[in-house]
């Protein structure tokens, strides 16, 4: 067992003004920003590369907006309880944690419980990644789009809720020795957590609306 | 007891301003689901669009991510990672000009 | 702070360690193992390309028989080679060596730190690199062979490639993630656990080197991450991200839904991978500026200029990708854009090499042998940077691109240079790490051995590239032209099978120098950065007290001072 110290996991570091674990994760959410960049990038590209005629809307493609829409107040309001969980720890509330974030960690399963239903609403009416957009002859990439990039972000909300869940049941123990510490690590998920949040305000538009 | 106090009464601001940021994210997601009934032209729809989701995304950065009080050496990596994600976004676009379409044959 | 603590059992201490050291280590052997495969593979390509159809001697009769045909080298496996020596050298030899071996092992002990800032996350990487090195070895072994559509694995070819295509990608996404968590782990070590004192412009310049080389990983590689899943896709659910409309293959049409973009994975693949050449050099560049430095016993010709021409090149290395591009079909205005940004990449890069050779003048060199790898470093590095040039000019480009010219000019600046780079830290730091010194005789005799080769190898092939030859043939002498450069071929390849020679006496005097009795000095090359300043080897948590850094990294011959050299560490008078 390692017996070193290694400073700056709860005091910040005097020139950068954040913990190590923050310094961290932020520059873990920019390469993340690039991953998601690049999705983008690529979506942009396939798509103005496609005369209009051949790419499907949203809707045309047999998404459906309103439940697209709760999916995306249910993830909204996953990001303020995430918060919330982290002020509470900051006031001690250690009741007031464990309440926001089972909300945060039960708002997350609905979303995966919501985009599960909507895929097999999908493969139920033919619809898979490699078939083409049903009401025209030709195909489109625009279901390959939407499966792996919702996909993609459905492993990252597995991932956020899966911290989660290990913080609320087994990493909790931590606060009653480090409190300061345990907040930090809340904190760490919470900014993971947000971010998941930040790429489906963008995806739910470009997929669903556009 | 009493710094803990004030800060318990930091936090209660600073929550009275979550929820209003929560509320502003609905109310925005509502007119970006509306915008697109109104079947605005492909050009301008994207636009509408992209400015509502910008505008999402800086609220939920900046005050959930407490990116609007955040330190300087976090905000400098944004700037870099943002101008990448720019170059990324933009650059491999504007070499497919006059290119053949993808689709149809 | 090394206080006695229960002693570890074998796995934690030497398998499942989170000590940066021992995680370096563990890097290094297994870098060093792929980078042995990696060549192997190269030498027995080079049988097929010097004489065709002709049995391998020795292996080739224990070769199974979808890969060889009595012997003889098949078509299809020769192109399995080529792809894995490419990725196998570049992704499982050279990237974990120069920057999970030496990176790991050294920058904290520079910085003066305890650890890296996340240890767990620093085991996690090494596991995940591992994983990935195997998924690519094992590849070979299934049915339809290892990946064969090149290291660059475009589209369409890679799409309805073999089953082990889907390996490569499998295995790529595990080595990807090895090196993103490396990344993070190496920048928040470097900006937040240096020691007091030891402000940025009193690193060395290896540290430096490390920094900007994590913000590459970190920032670049997730575009290829995302092409790797558009791949697998593409194989596995029958999408079309990257194949196009209409394709037909061997008479047929295939039955994908197309609409896809073959260029679309071309960008997203040399976004990264322009940047990760540079991965490749900017670590070997710190090595030979260390080196250069102790065996010049003087401080640094131009330390500042070097440091902001590293940051400048690390910011660019992400506008010139589409320069391995240029016959893609863009337009002249993006074309001029990748040429101007290429060009001006060209700046920084002649920079650094510039001051590491003005610091070679006026001063009292000692020909250690890490130093004559060092000194050979830079003219090979200007040949490999020079041949770059019409390289980054679309007009020359035309004749040159996919030719023998290109694995040439790369070569270059991987092989003479990073390897050499490479060669001459393992010489440098083997005291450090082993305790105890290399021999003389076998490390010149390694040396000049690998330079002669080296030159044999690589400089025929600028002249078969210039001649026409294309690169990735199995059989080049099919071509009238290619035929007249045969001879070229033939020098290269009895080169590369003397190059493998040379490293006898490195490999023997590697294992050899551990056992003997006698040890080195706690500080044998009288060198004034932070890692001589704890004992050999570095114990658990590398300082007895955290050290405190007094001075720039290069205080050698110091006017005044006793010795010619003044430790960073040390406190001097007035």
């Amino acid at each position: 067992m390692s017996e070193i110290v290694i400073p700056y996991q709860v005091e910040p570091h005097p020139m950068t003004g954040v913990t190590s674990g923050k310094l961290g994760i932020w520059v873990f959410l920019a390469s993340e920003v690039m991953l998601f960049g690049a999705l983008f990038s690529s979506y942009v590209l396939l798509r103005v590369g496609t005369p209009a005629e051949y790419w499907p809307s949203g809707v045309e493609a047999g998404l459906n907006v309103p439940i697209g829409t709760v999916n995306t107040i249910v993830l909204i309001t996953s990001s303020i309880t995430m918060v919330m969980s982290w002020a509470s720890l900051k006031m001690n509330n250690l009741r007031g944690f464990k309440r926001f974030m089972g909300a945060t960690i039960g708002l997350g399963l609905a979303f995966l419980m919501i985009k599960s239903f909507e895929y097999s609403l999908k493969f139920s009416h033919g619809i898979f990644p490699a078939v083409g957009w049903p009401e025209a002859t030709d195909p489109s990439v625009f279901n390959a789009l939407y499966f792996t990039l919702t996909g993609l972000h459905a492993l990252h909300v597995i991932l956020g809720i899966a911290v989660n869940v290990w913080l609320l049941f087994w990493g909790i123990s931590l606060f009653k020795s480090q409190p300061e510490r345990f907040a930090g690590r809340v904190e760490i998920s919470g900014l993971y957590w947000h971010f998941v949040d930040l790429v489906w305000i963008f995806l739910f538009p470009t997929l669903y609306l556009l | 007891m009493s710094a803990s106090d004030v800060e318990n009464e930091d936090f209660k601001q600073h929550i009275k301003v979550y929820v209003m940021v929560f509320v502003a994210l609905g109310v925005l997601t509502f007119v970006t689901v509306a915008v697109s009934y109104l079947r605005l032209p492909t050009a301008a729809a994207i636009t509408v669009a992209m400015i509502v989701a910008t505008v999402k995304a800086s609220l939920v950065a900046g005050y959930f991510m407490h990116l609007l009080s955040e330190e300087k050496v976090i905000l400098w990596l944004l700037a870099l990672c943002a101008a990448f994600f720019v170059t990324l976004m933009l650059v491999p676009l504007a070499t497919m000009v006059g290119i053949a379409p993808l689709w149809p044959l | 702070m090394s206080e006695a603590h229960p002693e570890l059992g074998f796995l934690r201490k030497y398998v499942f360690s989170t000590d940066h050291k021992m995680i370096g280590i563990q890097y290094g052997l297994t870098a060093l193992v792929f980078l042995f495969i990696g060549f192997s593979l190269m030498m027995m390509m080079r049988w097929q390309l010097a004489y065709p159809g002709e049995a391998i001697p020795l292996v080739g009769g224990f070769l199974k028989n979808s890969w060889v045909d009595n012997g003889a080298m098949l078509p299809d496996f020769y192109n399995q080679l080529g792809a894995m020596h490419g990725t196998i050298m570049v992704f499982m030899g050279i990237v974990p060596l120069a920057v999970g071996a030496f990176g790991n092992y050294i920058v904290p002990l520079q910085i003066g730190a305890p650890d890296m800032a996340f240890p767990r996350l620093n085991m996690l990487s090494y596991q995940a690199f591992l994983i990935g090195g195997v998924i690519m070895l094992a590849s070979f072994f299934m049915p339809g062979g290892a990946a064969s559509s090149g290291w660059t694995s475009y589209p369409p070819l890679a799409d309805i490639a073999t089953t082990g295509q889907t390996y490569w990608l499998f295995g790529m996404i595990f080595l990807i993630a090895s090196s993103l968590l490396g990344g993070i782990n190496f920048i928040v070590t470097i900006v937040h656990l240096r020691a007091e004192g030891l402000t940025f412009f009193r690193l060395p310049f290896f540290v430096w080197s490390q920094l900007v080389t994590a913000f590459l990983l970190v920032l670049a590689f997730p575009a290829l991450q995302a092409a790797a899943i558009f791949q697998l896709m593409d194989r596995l659910a029958g999408t079309s991200f990257f194949l196009p409309s209409g394709l037909v293959v061997g008479g047929e049409q295939i039955a994908a839904v197309g609409g896809g973009s073959p260029l679309l994975w071309q960008h997203l693949f040399w976004f990264l991978a322009h940047p990760e050449v540079y991965v490749l050099i900017l670590p070997g560049m710190g090595i030979i500026a260390e080196v250069i430095a102790n065996n010049t016993r003087k401080p640094l010709w131009g330390y500042r200029p070097m440091v902001y021409s590293l940051l400048f090149l690390g910011f660019m290395s992400f506008t010139v990708w589409a320069h391995h591009m240029y016959l893609t079909g863009m337009g002249t205005t993006m074309s001029t854009f990748f040429q101007a940004t290429t060009m001006i990449i060209s700046i920084p890069s002649v920079i650094i090499l510039s001051c590491l050779v003005i610091s070679l003048w006026g001063a009292s060199i000692r020909f250690t042998v890490p130093m004559l790898f060092a000194i050979a470093f830079l003219p090979m590095f200007g040949i490999g940077g020079l041949t770059g040039l019409p390289l980054g000019l679309a007009a020359p480009d035309i004749f040159l691109h996919d030719t023998y010219y290109v694995i040439g000019h790369f070569h270059y600046v991987v092989a003479p240079g990073t390897i050499f780079a490479m060669f001459a830290g393992i010489y440098h730091w083997y005291p450090k790490v082993t305790g105890r010194s290399m021999n003389l005789r076998l490390g010149y005799a390694h040396f000049w051995l690998s330079l002669i080769f080296m030159n044999g190898i690589f400089m025929p092939m600028l002249f078969e590239g210039m001649a026409g030859v294309s690169r990735r043939m199995f059989d080049p002498t099919g071509y009238v032209h290619a035929q007249a450069a045969h001879t070229l071929t033939l020098v290269t390849s009895w080169s590369a099978w003397g190059l493998a020679v040379s490293q006898i006496p490195f490999i023997i005097n590697f294992f050899w120098s551990m056992r003997k009795e006698e040890r080195a000095e706690e500080n044998p090359w009288q060198a004034t950065t932070l890692e001589w300043a704890t004992a050999t080897p570095p114990p658990h948590g590398n300082f007895d007290a955290p050290p405190v850094v007094y001075s720039g990294p290069y205080e050698y011959s110091v006017p005044g001072a006793e010795t010619d050299f003044s430790p960073q560490y040390v406190k001097q008078e007035g």
